[in-house]
């Protein structure tokens, strides 16, 4: 089923709109992972990205990320209107990787509390722990947790939990 | 009960001053700021008024003004819409029976009482296309006379709390409450625009004067050129029980959570699975809200996926081809029964499944405001792609009326980038038929037409496109 049934977007069509970095570039360290899928009437990430390393031509295309200019900031994290970026790396070894992702719910994030792991429909990934927080001024956070390597295209969401 | 939200992720709200108003007799606690509905939702008084004719229970349904589902009487005045009129202390707030009677004290004929003013453009409706408006017919030059019947400007830009998209120019990555604010500011900043609040426009009539009924009196507006945009309001949907307090609009129950910091329920299902529907459902979560499911009629979700994944990511189910069958529960809703629906959207017999809710939100669809746009006799046209009846127009959106403009979704349910866009070229060409055309300004307006045409040229608008290709003047429908 596609994701017009479903809204849930698959790395396969991630894959197919060439949003989806390769893995010898996801292994030297953090990159943008842009899951906008539709061709939508935005450009917030393109203005977000102070490296140019996403561009759009027409405003609706589809956004084309050069994964070579991203270095993995996450500042297009927090502005875009879709909480549709996510920033994976999977240069930490041990079989580990990090997730950055968009976060706008309470309890707020802090680093060293705990997070239960959200998959693209919802379902429980495990828990872990919060490793960074970078905060926008109108209120969106990117977080970043610790992942099994094998989860980190799949955890796309967290729930933070109270204190340890 | 007190459905109030004290903690939010976004928002803050400031309840600096407690009001005491009488509610069938009853005190009833309420802060400054807070509308009657309001209020009395959040001390759990869903049902606020009957039905007329058959004297069914009835409680909010559009929360800004636009339907008459929680109409009472205030202070022996009826026919009072509880959902925009601020609480005062000691006001007495009652349900009423039937037909109000309107109270002899009231006397309207009064002359006296009238007042007269005169603007070169007058623009009706707050919200971002007449904001937009009022900013560049002031910047062209014109005195500007901006009203809304509410006593905030902004429109329905004051309860988006999510980030906009579309382009740069038109504030996109900044959330609505925000960008409600930005413009406000620049309106302020402007000294030939007059700002008048709680002005109800209620009449339009020969010469170009609009009837406007404001703190009890009436005002007659000259005005030498006029903009409408007074939005849309939200549609209906046909089931058992549709009108039980608790089913609303999923605009009004945004209205409830980010305008007043009431939550509309616990428990909700939400019926259309568009843009509205998903961002609302979105912002439930925020507001510490369980969305039980969003359903669907269409085999697909028909809003952005982007805004589809951030629901599903908290577990949320989208539940395509279902859709309501009846709402559950006596006096207030208590679940709503589900159904699934087959090729043609044929129910299919045994998939009927109850759920148990508190509040069922309908975001299907948005219909024009365009009453005083008939009073004006302006030729109107039913195109479904816009929404409803809208106004024919030129490319300047000029109506068959000269020297009245339409601007947002009052011209076609779009969303607040085009709005933004057409007020201002609404504005632009409102305020050059009074102080004069300038190559500057006209140059001006070629752009915003091409932005207008850039950000339509998407899948997501084909179907506005086309109706507005009906839209204009001298088209054969
Ligand atoms: S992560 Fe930073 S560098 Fe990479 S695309 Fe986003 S803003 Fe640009
Ligand atoms: S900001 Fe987000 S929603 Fe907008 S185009 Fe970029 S990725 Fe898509």
């Amino acid at each position: 089923m596609s994701f017009e049934t479903t809204g849930i977007i698959r790395v396969e069509d991630l894959r197919k709109l060439g949003l989806m970095p390769s893995e010898a570039r996801m292994r030297k360290g953090p990159v943008v992972i842009v899951e906008c899928v539709q061709r939508i009437p935005c450009d917030a990430c393109v203005f977000a990205c102070p490296f140019g390393a996403i561009v759009k031509e027409n405003i609706n295309d589809i956004p084309k990320v050069d994964f070579n200019k991203c270095i993995g900031c996450g500042a297009c994290v927090l502005r875009c209107p879709g909480l549709a970026i996510f920033v994976v790396d999977l240069s930490v070894g041990n079989g580990k990787a990090l997730v950055t992702v968009p976060y706008e719910m309470l309890p707020r994030p802090r680093v060293g509390l705990r997070a239960e792991l959200l998959g693209r429909d919802g379902s429980s990934l495990g828990y872990s722990r919060i490793v960074k927080v970078v905060e926008s001024k109108d209120k969106t956070y990117a977080v970043t947790v610790e992942v099994d390597e094998k989860l980190a295209m799949e955890v796309r969401g967290i729930r933070v939990m109270g204190d340890v | 009960m007190d459905l109030r939200i004290y903690n939010h992720p976004i928002l803050e709200f400031k309840r600096d001053k407690e009001v005491y108003f009488y509610f069938n007799g009853k005190r009833i606690k309420g802060y400054s700021g807070e509308t009657i509905a309001a209020a009395l939702y959040a001390s759990g008084y869903r049902r606020i008024t009957k039905s007329p004719k058959y004297r069914r229970p009835r409680g909010v349904y559009c929360m800004i003004g636009k339907c008459s589902s929680c109409m009472v009487r205030l202070n022996g005045v009826p026919n009072v819409r509880s959902c925009i009129v601020p609480v005062e202390n000691g006001m007495i707030v009652e349900t009423q029976e039937g037909y109000g009677e309107l109270p002899s004290s009231v006397n309207l004929e009064n002359s006296e009482d009238w007042e007269e003013m005169e603007t070169d453009v007058a623009v009706v409706g707050g919200g971002p296309a007449g904001l937009s408006a009022a900013i560049y017919a002031a910047r062209v030059g014109a005195n500007v006379l901006l009203m809304d019947e509410n006593y905030r400007l902004g429109g329905q830009l004051i309860k988006q709390t999510h980030k906009f998209f579309g382009s740069k120019d038109l504030y996109s990555g900044i959330r609505g409450i925000e960008i409600a604010r930005i413009l406000e500011d620049e309106v302020r900043s402007l000294p030939n625009i007059e700002v008048m609040l709680g002005a109800e426009v209620f009449g339009f009539y020969e010469g170009r004067i609009l009837g406007v009924l404001r703190d009890n009196r009436i005002v007659k507006v000259k005005a030498k050129t006029i903009v409408f945009a007074t939005g849309a309001s939200e549609n209906f949907l046909v089931f058992e029980n549709n009108d039980l307090p608790g089913v609303m609009g999923a605009g009004a129950a945004q209205t409830l959570m980010n305008v007043y910091g009431i939550k509309p329920g616990n428990s909700v299902l939400m019926v259309g699975a568009g843009n509205v529907g998903l961002i609302v459902s979105y912002q439930m979560l925020q507001a510490g809200i369980e969305v039980k499911a969003i359903v669907e009629a269409m085999p697909r979700i028909g809003g952005y996926v982007v805004h589809a994944a951030k629901v599903r990511r908290y577990g949320v189910p989208i539940l395509t081809s279902h859709t309501i069958k009846r709402a559950l529960g006596r006096d207030h809703v208590e679940g709503a029964t589900i159904v699934k629906l087959d090729e043609n959207w044929n129910e299919i017999p045994g998939s009927e499944r109850d759920i148990e809710v508190d509040t069922i939100c309908l975001a299907v669809g948005l219909n024009p405001s365009s009453q005083l746009l008939f009073q004006a006799g302006c030729e109107m046209r039913y195109i479904p792609e816009l929404g409803g009846e809208v106004a024919l127009r030129d490319e300047n959106l000029e109506t068959t009326v000269e020297g009245v403009f339409v601007a947002g979704d009052l011209s076609g349910i779009e969303e607040a980038s085009t709005a933004i866009l057409e007020g201002r070229i609404a504005g632009i060409s409102a305020a050059m038929k009074v102080v004069g055309v300038s190559s500057e300004w006209i140059k001006k307006r070629e752009e915003m037409k091409a932005m207008l045409k850039e950000i339509r040229s998407g899948p997501f608008s084909a179907k506005v496109v086309r109706g507005l290709r009906k839209a204009l003047i001298g088209v054969v429908s």
